[in-house]
């Protein structure tokens, strides 16, 4: 007789699982794209461009050449002469492989080298001579939409300024009408600092095409595998089913390893000519200047208020510099990415957002860093702007946010600007961490502190974001929708093999793909291998970002599963010699209804599906699914921080902070703490210490992590984590997206928490990241301090 | 970040080491730490064709204190056994507080303290303290050993008075005549940034009375900043709030600091006056509880 298991132990729904992944990378033995090492192998080297925007006048090769050791210098011009110098970028626009007539920012790549080792690929861009005729460099919007403002993207046949693309959204004759009739309109402008997700690992790839079999693989650091399979097989007009992509163990990504990046392509077209491997891996300040960066937005934001702190409406500008190419990741319909997502949480009748696009000649590459589609920014901007009006209105922070949450008997319920929210309990959520902070002794405390000429500050952050994309209605990449697929099968002996279309690179999901099967199968999970990355034997999938995962390929693996049992119920049937309609079944075993002893386990079903199967069942037990989930999932979360802000130094100290998330069913809670701690971290960063800005030259400051700050456990702050659970209605085990939930929403209660510490000198904003100077300027002078990082400088 | 090619010796002994840097002729470089070399020439803004790595010389990594109190820290002494000297935590405060705040603690465990001094960082953290306590470095050549004081020593920025085929072997703190206090302070973006502005300070005192001042500013110069009027104008009296804000004051004024991506000028200098007033208010307040 089989019983019922007991979920935890099997290592199901809830369990905090150890890591899957960890034994290996604790021990140093993960398989990253630099570890892979194939016979033959070439390296390769890329020459970047040390001006922010020039003319080509000419490259001179010849020394490179005569380099032993060398095999292949390539230039724009050689790359040009395959069609090949420029490829689509992920927003229909195109970008430059190698340069041909200008470079347009500093770090982009002018000549690669492959030689017989990296140490000669080097040596040989050094013997590369370039030259450059200097043209003027425009490295923000206001010099980029200035009237005698260069075009940067001349090359492109109807482009007359520097503007890449406006759009706008939202109800603008009923926002206007409702700003007529607000009582205050509070004001705020924002900017939201460059900044790049800088994973661990660089990108890289290993390009090896055999001239024999015409087969082109590529090992790279692509968080959507898939996705690089086919516009390979568009752009370099290779057959599809004569390209394989695979990605090994990826040391993180963020979002920086969604696009397709030149090196990439170089390291094909080397193989394809040098008829040998060839290996890229790029260094740590290649990455920073010239791969995908996030964020730099400015923003204008209005709310009409009521006088009772009623938002009635709000109206946003945004005004986004993407560098010299409009190459975000983002799904095609959105110009801005998911912007309008912003005051999703609120209930608010009207609503407009205006964008504007520009070229600079800076890098290109807007990725979602960690978040949705510019839901970052979106959020950021939101909490911001609450914050402000909440001030402006004389209100308090919490209750303000209280009087215009949607309720929870709200839902469905149709945003600001029209997506449609499911489910939530927002006003718990932000009781729960009220409670936890300790919200009104800590306005006490504030106030004694004061007295004593010490600032403390509270800031709050509350929002819900749109994570997991599809459905495929509405999104698409380049055309290709977004959904997500499965594979399942179960070998004759219990033990499973699953893989599906998404790239883990840190979330955890051969650990925590594995908890759903065991919740809906009932197999324990270490006995399920899970695979991804390799396009060759992985089923279709988007990959990896935007949250999208467990909203989409974990709905996948639910729903694959649940075909396999419903194939293994025949089976069970059989074996039991009942029909099927007389079976049930409980975690791990089918019994008979009428007599619960007489029962089988999943794993002999598996046993029978290939050893004892009725006439006319086909053998095997293995099934795939597709997954289009029929909307995003939109998890809640509210984060609470207090700070001491040094009046002398400008120096701020992060005392506590709170968390609570709300991301439905939580399938394996320790990854998922892991997951808001790690967001918290980088949210900490942005409001604190991290920036990539230009000075007047384009010269690129925040080119290596000497500059471009990543905290360390010295200074990032403890965390307090708690949870409320409202299941998503529509996902098949009620599980919504939160690995980027933190990053989103973090880091204005860091900023808000610093603004109210310096509440009643004046200032209303600093934009981040909140560095001791800024802090001490806004302190000393009693003014805003807004607009990108300055580099400053005494003339 | 493949540095160019060059060539690796590593002797066992100082006069090999002297006699490759002198056939070298002003195109080798010392290894001590690597903490500054090796990133330098990852980036190949140094090239050097020789490397000579002097980790395998013996009897160089000792910090000691002599019975005449002056305190010796040879060649290969790292910040890390620094940052955890019993030694320096009871004898001489200003080292003993900027220890831990040098770089991170990796860097900490393979980085010397002679190494910094020699490599003249005007953000090194090691020379303002050592200019503070008034010390020098003791070099071999060829023709043997000499002292430079270290506000010599440092000639402008990655740039000292070595001839190229002499190697420092140890730095000295010259014995105190009266009590030690002091201190290092730094404004640092995060652990392992360099510094955004620097003050060390090192006293001596016979009761209340300074008997001996040094100041020394980290980050707002071409090269670490000596300020002696400021120190000056401790010597000889009491640490009152006036005495201390007049040399706070001074030591502002001796900065030359320049706006960056780290912050304006003014905030610098605005840094360089909080920490002098912040340590020596710190050590009057320590002579109160004591008293
Ligand atoms: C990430 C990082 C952060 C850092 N942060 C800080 C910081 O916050 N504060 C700070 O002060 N420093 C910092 N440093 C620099 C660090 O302190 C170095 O260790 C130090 O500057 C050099 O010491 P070294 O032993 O590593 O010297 P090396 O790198 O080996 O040598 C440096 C230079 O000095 C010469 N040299 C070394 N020893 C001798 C000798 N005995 N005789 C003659 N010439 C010699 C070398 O030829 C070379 O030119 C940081 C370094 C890194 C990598």
């Amino acid at each position: 007789m089989t019983q019922a298991l007991d979920e935890i132990k099997i290592g199901g729904m809830g369990a905090s699982r150890r890591r899957v992944e960890d034994n290996r990378f604790i021990r140093g033995r993960g398989n990253y794209i630099d570890d892979i090492v194939l016979p033959g192998m070439l390296h390769m080297e890329i020459l970047r461009s040390p001006m922010a925007h020039a003319r080509i006048r000419s490259i001179d090769t010849s020394k490179a050449w005569d380099i032993p050791g060398v095999r292949l210098v390539l230039t724009g011009e050689m790359m040009a002469a395959r069609n090949l110098a420029w490829m689509p970028t992920l927003s229909y626009d195109t970008q430059a492989v190698l340069a041909t007539d200008k470079v347009r920012f500093q770090g982009q790549e002018v000549a690669c080298v492959i030689a017989d080792d990296p140490y000669i690929a080097k040596d040989g861009c050094d013997a590369i001579v370039v030259d450059y005729e200097p043209l003027p460099v425009i490295v923000n919007p206001t010099q980029a939409l200035a009237t005698d403002a260069p075009v940067i993207r001349d090359d492109k046949v109807n482009q007359h300024d520097n503007v890449a693309f406006d759009w706008e959204v939202g109800d603008k004759e009923g926002t206007d009408r409702a700003f007529e009739q607000a009582h205050l309109v509070s004001k705020i402008k924002l900017h939201y600092p460059r900044s790049h997700p800088s994973p661990l690992e660089c990108c890289g790839s290993i390009a090896d095409f055999d001239r024999a079999t015409s087969k082109l693989t590529v090992y790279m650091t692509s968080q959507a595998p898939h996705i690089v399979r086919a516009a390979v097989a568009m752009v370099a007009e290779l057959p599809e089913h004569m390209i394989r992509i695979v990605s090994p163990d990826l040391g993180g990504g963020f979002g920086n390893k969604v696009p397709i990046y030149p090196g990439y392509v170089m390291s094909i077209l080397a193989s394809i000519l040098t008829e040998r491997p060839v290996k890229w891996i790029e260094d740590r300040s290649g990455n920073l200047i010239s791969t995908g960066f996030g964020r730099d937005v400015y923003l204008d934001g209005e709310l009409a208020l009521r006088e009772d702190g009623k938002i009635l409406a709000v109206r946003m500008k945004t005004t986004s510099d993407h560098g010299a190419f409009f190459a975000d990741a983002q799904p095609s319909k959105f110009k801005i990415g998911l912007m309008h997502s912003a005051f999703a949480c609120y209930d608010i009748p009207y609503a407009h957002l205006s964008a504007r696009g520009v070229y600079t000649t800076k890098a290109p590459g807007g990725v979602a860093y960690r978040c949705s589609f510019r839901v970052t920014e979106a959020m950021f901007f939101q909490e911001r702007m609450v914050q402000a009006a909440a001030d402006d209105l004389g209100m308090d922070q919490a209750e303000f946010r209280r009087i215009n949450f949607v309720r929870d008997d709200d839902f469905p319920h149709r945003t600001p600007y029209g997506f449609l929210t499911d489910s939530g309990q927002y006003a718990k959520c932000l009781d729960v961490g009220l409670e936890a902070i300790g919200y009104a002794e800590f306005l006490k405390e504030k106030e004694e502190a004061r007295k004593r000429g010490r600032l403390l500050g509270i800031g709050i952050s509350t929002m819900t974001e749109p994570l997991g994309a599809g459905n495929s209605r509405e999104y698409d990449i380049l055309g290709i929708k977004m959904f997500d697929s499965a594979e399942l099968r179960v070998h004759m002996t219990g033990k499973a093999i699953l893989r599906t279309g998404a790239m883990n690179q840190g979330q955890g999901h051969q650990t925590t793909w594995a908890q759903i099967v065991a919740h809906e199968l009932g197999l324990p999970a270490d006995d399920i291998t899970v695979e991804e990355g390799d396009t060759d034997t992985a089923p279709f999938g988007m990959g990896t970002y935007a949250s999208r995962s467990t909203p989409v390929a974990g709905a996948a693996v639910s729903m694959v599963s649940r075909k396999v049992k419903a194939k293994a119920r025949k089976l069970a049937a059989h074996l039991l010699e009942v029909s099927e309609e007389d079976i049930e079944w409980e975690l791990g075993r089918f019994y008979v209804r009428s007599a619960r002893d007489r029962g089988v386990s999943i794993q002999e079903c598996a046993m029978a599906a290939y050893s004892n199967m009725p006439d006319g069942l086909e053998p095997g037990l293995e099934a795939n699914a597709y997954y289009d989930p029929p909307n995003l999932t939109w998890p809640f979360g509210c984060y609470i921080a207090t700070v001491e802000v040094d009046p002398v130094t400008g120096v701020w100290d992060v005392l506590r902070v709170v968390a609570v998330d709300d991301c439905g069913v939580r399938i394996n809670p320790m990854i998922v703490e892991g997951q808001i701690m790690g967001g918290l971290t980088e949210a900490y960063a942005m409001a604190n210490m991290q920036f990539i800005t230009f000075d007047a030259e384009g010269n690129c400051v925040g080119s290596n992590f000497m500059d471009y700050l990543i905290p360390s456990a010295w200074e990032t702050p403890g965390y307090e984590l708690h949870e409320v659970v409202t299941p998503c209605p529509h996902h098949p085990i009620g599980a919504k997206g939160v690995g980027e939930c933190a990053t989103v929403g973090g880091p204005a209660a860091f900023v808000n928490a610093v603004i109210d510490a310096l509440k009643g000198t004046g200032v209303r904003n600093i934009d981040m990241p909140l560095l001791p100077d800024r802090v001490y300027e806004a302190l000393t002078q009693k003014h805003d301090v807004s607009g990108a990082p300055p580099v400053r400088t005494d003339n | 970040m493949y540095p160019s090619r060059f060539r690796y010796e590593a002797p066992a002994t100082i006069e090999e080491v002297i006699d490759l840097l002198h056939d070298g002729g002003g195109e080798a470089k010392v290894l001590a730490g690597g903490q500054s070399l090796i990133p330098l020439m990852k980036l190949r803004f140094a090239a050097p064709e020789l490397v000579v790595d002097i980790n395998r010389l013996a009897g160089l990594d000792y910090h000691r204190v002599d019975p005449d109190g002056s305190i010796h820290v040879g060649a290969l002494c790292r910040h890390a056994d620094l940052e955890r000297s019993v030694l320096l935590s009871s004898k001489q405060p200003t080292m003993a507080e900027a220890a831990p705040l040098i770089a991170d603690p990796i860097v900490r465990t393979r980085g010397t303290l002679v190494g910094s001094l020699c490599h003249a960082d005007p953000q090194g953290d090691w020379a303002a303290v050592v200019t503070a306590l008034g010390g020098y470095v003791v070099a071999q050549g060829r023709d043997g050993r000499r002292t430079i004081p270290v506000d010599e020593f440092v000639s402008g920025p990655f740039q000292n008075v070595l001839a190229y085929d002499e190697i420092v072997v140890e730095a000295v703190i010259p014995p105190p005549t009266g009590t030690v206090a002091g201190g290092y302070l730094k404004l640092e973006r995060r652990v392992g940034d360099f510094a955004t502005a620097g003050s060390a300070v090192a006293l001596e005192l016979s009761g209340d009375v300074v008997l001996r001042a040094g100041i020394a500013l980290t980050g707002v110069g071409a090269s670490t900043i000596n300020a002696t009027n400021s120190a000056a104008v401790l010597t000889g009296r009491a640490l009152t709030s006036e005495v201390i804000g007049e040399a706070a004051d001074l030591a502002a004024v001796a900065a030359q600091p320049k706006s960056d991506h780290r912050g304006s000028a003014e905030y610098k200098r605005h840094l360089v006056r909080t920490f002098v007033e912040r340590i020596l208010t710190r050590v009057t307040e320590t002579q109160q509880r004591a008293a």
